[in-house]
């Protein structure tokens, strides 16, 4: 058990010990106030990071997320702005778009046999061409149930707001975790991780779970989409650029192998957060620069990568004799 | 007896491109049996398994279980029909847990979610069947190979339950692990199931089958009685011919090979093998035997300098060689043609000519290229020496037949001239054309004063062309015979172990 | 000779794909084809597809060695990000124009032999390995040009971007000249058999006595060296770096590069001058969507319907009869990324 949980809990240590390093030096982080607004900034990310999570775990990757985020909205400013349609209605009709696109590149990665990589890379030009397709500029929300939507929020004891958008997080995070740990699908994933032909030879449903997986990635994609079109009230195509680039990051420092096939959708939550507070903390220093935090996250995921090969090599050792007189 | 038959193939056909596998084969296993399915490399056995199994689909014969005819489709509609398979590596998911790798799919559910409790709860009833007591929440991996195969047959006989194929499932395990196996087998042979059991070891047939068939070329040769088959005969089914290859080896031994040319001392590797003393002669072929596991690759990867040895010390007549690498091996004259052609052999996309072009390049240096016509030249001169056949020297050498690609990695040796050959099993699953041409150029090299460490596990062959024999037992040098001694008798004496052992 | 001919086959494809979409933009804008030359330098459409496809054919020379390898360098677009920004503090800084050549090549050599390192000595996944730069790399280039727009004006560094050399921008002679001179030392050494064999099967490569990790490293290498190139083209080409936006997402225009010249994902067999004509082909469908008037918020759907028809060309169902007369192990590769992890299971 120890070389499976093992990442998971080094994310967490390094999250608690830099959380408390920085509650030293800067004792006003450790409130609610700054908790609050952690997981209202990191909401978008965290939520499009849990599909990012099955899709590595089933040992894919999904490049199209960050476009995805940004279709859906573009697509809800556009249609609350031409039309009258609830924004319920239209947040319905976004999740099922984002959903049929990942689905769609699940089907293609599964029956053309195409590395995700590159199936993806297409979606991720494709995506984000829609949003341009559908309008170029930044389109403000007005509708008054985004105000609505925006003004519930839990004021947590110490003063700080959990939002409807962090809220929205966490229970991402609690389905997808049930998902993962509870459900044969999640088991499936998890095989499909460990190797496609031998999961496909143990009666896992190759195809069905393939798409299922990009499916999902695909709705929690236009899940953060709505969730970032709340955050910020508008639609830009050109927002999120390279979301899917932090969602990596997030779920690798989150302790899961990048090649799939072991992690935790848990550990993703604490990687969208270790990734927050160095923003956080950047921004209470004044001083430092953003870039440090694009150098702080590469070193993290060098230093994880390094850490999962460690305990690869480890395991394995045992077992090379074995596999060498096979 | 018919009635008491579970499976029963008759007249099976497969056709492959250019190649008939499988020739109108019956096959009959009954409840309650152990039946052994022999032959040599590329006899049908792994087709006519995979076409029971619906990993292939076959173009002629019936297919019977429990007198009811069937199709399957693929391995999971056998499986579902009854026909489980383990094979030899493990198809199990090595990140998942044990109770997960036995329910996959079926998990245990309570209000829609996975029930992790009973799951575990259930494995573990499920694995005392076979007196294991293991924690089932751990990953498949952190067990041994042993272990996991166990577990494969486990969750093959609970979705099966009528026809349990195990293929090869031995080669990778010890002989304590062999008899826990065995006692498993037992367990299930006597409630009832019909086994298939394919191996390589002799010893083992006899140990545990009840029958055994024997196929050839894709043929049938004959099912018999264990009990009422001798060693010889089985062998003689085999093979097709009387061995006359201890008689004619005779002659090879009593030859004398040169001076010493290469003295390896103490080499050894912790986990790999024990530090062994080695000489090999001018013009001298060693023959070297054990069992699967034995250490017998892991003597030739240290040779090689595949793997650092941690000890001992290697000479070239009297003078100090490091092996820190196949690259320095090959810069002193070796040449090493591993086991697994498919993995460590060939290059599988590029072409005939440069496959046999490479070692000689990689020595060069790649700032020294071998002229497309020197290429040429030189792939047309070993394809005309060793009779690869092919159409082109074009050709990707992954379409090449086994015994063909084997050819022509000897040839990318010969063409560096080497002193000192490692062939690791050159002639497992080739053709019999291929197989005896081999042995002729094992026996020309070596008149031309080539020295040369061959593996093998075809105890015959090793006889008729090796001067010595040493033998492996659990990553040991075991013994050495030399002159009349080396028999077949005596190798597999040896690798049996009297408890006699050297100390080395 | 049979190589050139066999050479001749292996880029008729991607030829006539060219010639298909340069004759489709000359349909729609009949000047496409007009070259003039002024001021002793050329102009016309047809040398700006050229020369704006340089810093994607100058990545393809080196993503095409590194893809034959069986890898991938992701990190491309930050390095380039990072050598511009070197070459223009450096400028700013005073260095005489070799200096700030050789440290900005210098550094990109730096980048490649850190990806090199990873992937050949500590076996780390290429996409994986190349990952960390990628994600540093933008915040390194920050570093160094302190998060602002660092201009130049060392009229040397200047004209690696806008200079011409007998008519021809500077960035076409670098990429031709670049691109032309590496295919050939490939080819005329044993260079490229040595990186294929190691691309296909690593373990027999080494088996034979090839130093695989010594050929990864070049590679990767190589493919920094290119990206240091690229940065410079495109920083000298605004007289300025940008650690922003330089280069930003090349890594994947570079990659398509290399499939759409018709290099497989999966190593082995490469041709570099295929990749040069695959960065064409997506320059030329750029400039194209630009110049017929086509509104350029296409642009990027149309890419993706590109990928997508070269995906159903080389997917490997279509040549899956090939694939399946060789017997597939029992742990058979099934899908693209696993194809790798399998490999490295099953060697020791």
């Amino acid at each position: 058990m120890n070389a499976k949980t093992l990442p998971l809990y080094a994310t967490l240590v390094i999250f608690v010990v830099a959380f408390a390093l920085c509650a030293f030096q800067y004792p006003s982080m450790l409130s609610t106030r700054v908790i609050g607004n952690l997981l209202t900034d990191n909401a978008f990310l965290g939520i499009a990071a849990v599909g990012m999570t099955f899709v590595i775990l089933s040992g894919g990757i999904d490049l199209s997320i960050g476009s995805v985020i940004a279709f859906t909205g573009v697509f809800l400013a556009v249609v609350l702005e031409r039309t009258s349609i609830h924004p319920l209605f239209a947040f319905v009709l976004a999740l099922a778009i984002a959903t049929a696109f990942g689905a769609v590149m699940g089907a293609i990665i599964h029956f053309l046999e195409m590395p995700p990589f590159i199936v993806t890379l297409a979606g991720m030009f494709l995506a984000r061409g829609m949003a341009f397709v559908l309008s170029i500029d930044s389109i403000p929300i007005r509708h008054p149930f985004y105000a609505t939507l925006k003004s519930l929020y839990w004021v947590m004891p110490g003063g700080g707001r959990l939002t409807l958008i962090g809220g929205a997080m966490l229970v991402v995070f609690a389905l997808g975790i049930l998902i993962a740990q509870r459900t044969r699908f999640g088991t499936n994933v998890y095989a499909l991780g460990g190797g496609a032909h031998t999961a496909a030879l143990m009666g896992v449903p190759v195809g069905r779970t393939t798409i299922g997986i990009y499916a999902l990635s695909g709705f929690v994609a236009g899940l953060s989409g709505i969730a970032y079109s709340l955050y910020t009230s508008a639609g830009y195509s050109l927002a999120t650029v390279g979301v899917e680039l932090d969602a990596i990051a997030a779920v690798v420092i989150g302790g899961t192998l990048l090649t799939g096939g072991a992690g935790f959708v848990g550990g993703t939550l604490i990687g969208v957060l270790i990734q927050g507070l160095i923003q956080t903390y950047i921004t209470f220093d004044g001083t430092l620069s953003s870039w440090w935090t694009k150098i702080l996250i590469g070193g993290l995921l060098f230093a994880f990568i390094l850490l999962q090969k460690g305990i690869l090599s480890l395991s394995r050792g045992g077992r090379a004799l074995s596999v060498k007189g096979a | 007896m018919a009635s008491s038959a579970v499976l029963t193939a008759t007249g099976i056909v497969k056709t492959f491109p250019g190649a008939r596998a499988l020739d109108g084969v019956d096959f009959e296993l009954r409840r309650g049996e152990v039946h052994a399915l022999l032959g040599e490399n590329g006899a049908g056995k792994s087709t006519l398994i995979k076409c029971l199994t619906g990993a292939y689909r076959r173009d002629g014969g019936r297919v019977e279980l429990d007198g009811v005819p069937i199709d399957p489709r693929d391995p999971l509609d056998a499986q579902k029909l009854g026909i489980g398979t383990v094979y030899q590596e493990v198809n199990l998911l090595p990140n998942l847990s044990v109770a997960e790798n036995l329910f996959l799919g079926r998990q245990p559910r309570r209000f829609g979610l996975v029930a992790p409790g009973e799951m575990n709860r259930r494995a573990r009833a499920l694995l005392a069947g076979y007196d294991m007591d293991i924690d089932v929440s751990a990953p498949l991996a952190s067990y041994s190979v042993a272990v996991q195969q166990v577990i494969a047959i486990a969750r093959a006989v609970d979705l099966s339950g009528k026809v349990l194929i195990l293929d090869e499932p031995t080669a990778s395990l010890d002989a304590q692990e062999v008899r826990m196996l065995f006692r498993i087998v037992r367990d299930l042979q006597a409630k009832g199931l019909g086994i298939v059991f394919i191996t390589h070891f002799f010893e083992q047939v006899y140990a545990i089958s009840d029958r055994i068939t024997v196929l050839r070329n894709g043929r049938l040769v004959g099912t018999r009685e264990t009990a009422q088959l001798p060693r010889k005969d089985l062998v003689t089914m085999m093979l097709g011919h009387e061995l006359h290859a201890t008689e004619k080896a005779a002659d090879t031994h009593v030859e004398n090979a040169g001076p010493v040319r290469y003295a390896f001392h103490g080499l050894g590797k912790t986990g790999k093998i024990k530090p062994f003393d080695l000489e090999i002669r001018q013009g001298e072929v060693v023959g070297m035997a054990g069992l699967l596991g034995s250490g017998r690759t892991e003597t030739a990867e240290l040779l090689f300098g595949v793997e650092t040895a941690d000890s001992g010390t290697c000479e070239r007549e009297g003078e100090r060689l490091s092996l820190a690498s196949p690259r320095a091996a090959i810069a002193r004259g070796f040449g090493f043609c591993p086991e697994d052609r498919k993995v460590d052999g060939i290059i599988g996309d590029l072409s005939v000519r440069e496959n046999i072009a490479l070692a000689l390049q990689a020595r060069r240096g790649w700032m020294r290229p071998l002229s497309r016509k020197e290429q040429d030249a030189l792939a047309d001169r070993y394809i005309k020496a060793l009779d690869i056949r092919t159409t082109d020297r074009e050709k990707p050498i992954r379409l090449l037949s086994g015994g063909n690609q084997q050819k022509a990695i000897l040839a990318r040796w010969l063409a560096t001239n080497p002193e000192f050959l490692i062939l690791d099993e050159p002639t497992r699953g080739i053709d019999v054309g291929a197989h005896a041409e081999i042995i002729r150029l094992i026996e020309s090299l070596c008149a031309q004063g080539m020295s040369l460490l061959v593996i093998s596990s075809e105890l015959d062959e090793l006889v008729a062309y090796s001067h010595r024999v040493i033998v492996l037992r659990d990553r040991e040098h075991v013994a050495e015979l030399v002159g009349g001694d080396v028999t077949t008798e005596n190798i597999v004496e040896a690798i049996a172990g009297q408890d006699r052992r050297r100390a080395s | 000779m049979s190589g050139a001919k066999a050479l001749g086959w292996r880029l008729l494809p991607q030829i006539v794909a060219l010639v298909a979409i340069l004759l489709l933009i000359w349909l729609s804008f009949p000047g496409f084809f007009t070259v003039e030359m002024q001021n002793g330098r050329l102009y016309g459409s047809l040398i700006d597809v050229m020369n704006r496809g340089a810093p994607v054919a100058l990545l393809a020379v080196g993503m095409t060695l590194v893809i034959a390898t069986r890898g991938i360098d992701l990190s491309v677009g930050a390095v380039m990000a990072i050598c511009g920004a070197v070459a223009a503090s450096s400028s700013v800084r005073g260095d005489p124009l070799v200096v700030t050549l050789a440290m900005s090549l210098g550094i990109g050599l730096l980048c490649g032999l850190w990806n090199g390192v990873l992937v050949a000595f500590l076996n780390i996944q290429p996409i994986v390995a190349t990952l960390v730069l990628m994600v540093a790399g933008r915040g390194i280039a920050q570093l160094i040009t302190e998060g602002a727009i660092l201009t130049f004006n060392d009229p040397g560094l200047i004209f690696i971007g806008s200079g011409s050399v007998f008519g021809l921008p500077m960035p076409v002679v670098l990429w031709l000249v670049f691109g032309i001179a590496v295919a050939l030392i490939v080819r005329r050494t044993a260079l490229g058999l040595m990186i294929e064999a190691t691309g296909v099967n690593r373990r027999a490569a080494m088996l034979s006595g090839i130093q695989a990790p010594a050929f990864l490293m070049s590679a990767y290498m190589l493919s920094g060296l290119c990206a240091a190139l690229a940065g410079l083209v495109v920083t000298a080409d605004i007289r300025g770096a940008d650690a922003n936006n330089a280069g930003l997402w090349l890594e994947l225009d570079a990659i398509l590069a290399v499939v759409v010249g018709g290099n497989s994902l999966l190593g082995g067999r490469f041709s570099i001058i295929a990749s040069l004509i695959g960065a064409m082909i997506i320059q030329s469908v750029n400039t194209g969507i630009l110049l017929s008037g086509f509104p350029p918020e296409f642009n990027l759907i149309i890419k993706a319907a590109i990928i997508v028809l070269i995906l159903l060309i080389q997917s490997p169902r279509m040549s899956h009869l090939a694939a399946f007369a060789k017997p597939a192990g029992p742990a058979a590769p099934a899908v693209g990324m696993q194809k790798d992890k399998t490999i490295e299971r099953t060697a020791p």
